[in-house]
């Protein structure tokens, strides 16, 4: 999974398999991070705190 | 006793009766988590696995209800991606289906490595040259994505929506969920298609082989595309359960239309490709390798021509052709005929590419392997039905998982006008709570 595991090799397999996962995992981690960002910074200027309840 | 948790406009039976509900289902999860625990205390011997069945009902369950969550990724696809808006009305109810359906397949493999305390092995200690690897990864990637697409969903609760920061995290999460959705149509074409990439490189097993493009055998892309094909139908099917139970119109008919023509055509599109398939298979790959295709379906108690026509024409190609059909769609009847046949078809698909895989004899002095579950498995695949109900129950209940519902079943007007005062009181209450707040 990482560089530091005793089995891991610098060949295509392992960079096309864990390339992916990072790849994936960092897309994830990325828009997640990207929406508890803009949420602390929305919360701290007042939004969202008079919303309707219907919308 | 919990109105002040139900979504505001709509109508819940009695605590009581829920509760009820739950009870009955969580007998049945208890009893399935008491087989969970044998099997993690004393191990697979369980169960009735042998060296002829290293997969067994639990990986036959695994692969169904993967195929069947596929309607998530599907009508993800098609909201966000290709953009088809009316399916906003079904989307949520989707992503339950498909959060339950991922969950209970991470948690059948927990339960099938038979020790879970080395599950993370997988990840850490990753072969790189199985197609199962891949499919590890990409569920539990997966699953991270549909917990995400979920997780706005819950926070929607009427209060937990009154929470400033739940309700900016939400609207957040929608704003960027079309990446989500891409990431999990990306990540569901994968292992899909590894689940029947794992079938199609068996190349002792003549039953599954297939030959292919590059490194992905002809079933890699069958898995992927019977998914998003059949896994509509799953998602039209358990609305129209819910819809049964619960005696209300949940989604407009021009919604499930839509999403029956498009699976209609899918599945149609598929069962071609499927045909051409096992036609080239049983007329040219299995003779190639020293076998008359009918050896696949004699000589056995169990496994006859009839699994391969259940398969390829009564639950493939009559539900197709009833869903490109204007008529067909139109009709209450036909329509969930329909739909119990695709769902059907899929899982005998899935059942045949794992269980009679196992069963055909490889060698010649081989007979056809039978295999029986024990109770335990039995106990432990039926374990996710009752876990399904109860958060179908608990979601549908205090979560706004259909947006039509209010229209399509209006309440009375005292009882809505009850509805209202309560909310404004308890609008009150948190405006009393939390003078910060409002600052």
């Amino acid at each position: 999974m990482f560089p530091f595991n005793f089995e891991w090799i610098w060949d295509i397999s392992h960079l096309v398999f864990m390339g992916g996962l990072w790849y994936a995992l960092g897309i994830i981690g990325t828009g997640m991070g990207y929406c508890i960002i803009k949420t602390i910074s929305d919360t701290a200027q007042g939004k969202g705190a008079h919303h309707d309840e219907h919308h | 006793m919990d109105s002040a948790l139900i979504p505001v406009g709509v109508k819940r039976c009695s605590f009581p009766k829920f509760m009820l509900l739950l009870g009955a289902a969580g007998a049945v999860l208890a009893w399935g988590v008491f087989a969970m625990l044998l099997i993690w205390i004393k191990g697979l011997n369980q169960t009735n696995m042998n060296d002829y069945y290293g997969f067994a009902i639990w990986i036959w369950a695994d692969l169904a209800v993967i195929a069947i969550g596929g309607g998530a990724f599907f009508s993800g696809f098609l909201k966000y991606i290709v953009g088809k808006d009316e399916l906003k009305n079904i989307i949520n109810y989707a992503v339950l289906l498909g959060f339950i359906c991922y969950s209970s397949a991470l948690l059948i493999l927990a339960i099938d490595i038979g020790q879970p305390l080395r599950g993370w092995f997988i990840f850490w200690h990753a072969n790189v040259h199985s197609m199962l690897t891949e499919v590890a990864f990409c569920l539990t990637c997966y699953f991270i994505v549909l917990t995400i697409e979920y997780l706005p969903l819950v926070l929607e609760n009427r209060k937990l929506d009154k929470i400033p920061f739940f309700h900016n995290l939400t609207h957040n999460m929608h704003e960027t969920m079309a990446v989500f959705a891409a990431t999990g149509a990306f990540l569901s074409f994968f292992h899909q298609g590894s689940l029947g990439g794992v079938a199609g490189v068996l190349f002792g097993r003549p039953f599954a082989f297939r030959e292919g493009v590059l490194i992905w055998p002809w079933t890699f892309f069958l898995f992927t595309w019977s998914a998003a094909a059949f896994g509509p139908c799953f998602t039209i099917l358990a609305t129209k359960i819910l819809e049964k139970v619960t005696g209300k119109t949940l989604v407009k008919f021009n919604v499930i239309d839509l999403l029956a023509r498009i699976s209609g055509w899918m599945m149609l599109t598929y069962m071609i490709a499927k045909i051409a398939d096992t036609a080239y298979w049983a007329f040219v790959l299995a003779p190639s390798k020293g076998f008359d295709v009918g050896f696949f379906y004699t000589n056995n108690e169990f496994y006859g021509w009839w699994i391969l026509i259940l398969e390829l024409v009564i639950c493939g190609i009559v539900p197709a052709l009833i869903l490109v059909t204007k008529k067909g769609r139109a009709s209450k009847t036909a329509l969930t005929t329909a739909v119990v046949l695709a769902v059907i078809g899929v899982c005998l698909n899935r059942w045949v590419m794992v269980l009679q895989v196992m069963a055909v004899p490889v060698m010649s002095f081989d007979t056809w392997a039978t295999y029986c579950p024990s109770w335990q498995e039995v106990a432990t695949t039926i374990l996710p039905v009752a876990y399904a109900v109860i958060l179908i129950a608990i979601s549908y209940r205090y979560l706004p998982i259909f947006p039509q519902e209010a229209e399509l079943n209006p309440i009375a007007p005292e009882e809505a006008l009850a509805d209202e005062q309560e909310s404004t009181e308890e609008t009150a209450d948190v405006a009393g709570a939390e003078p910060a707040a409002q600052t």
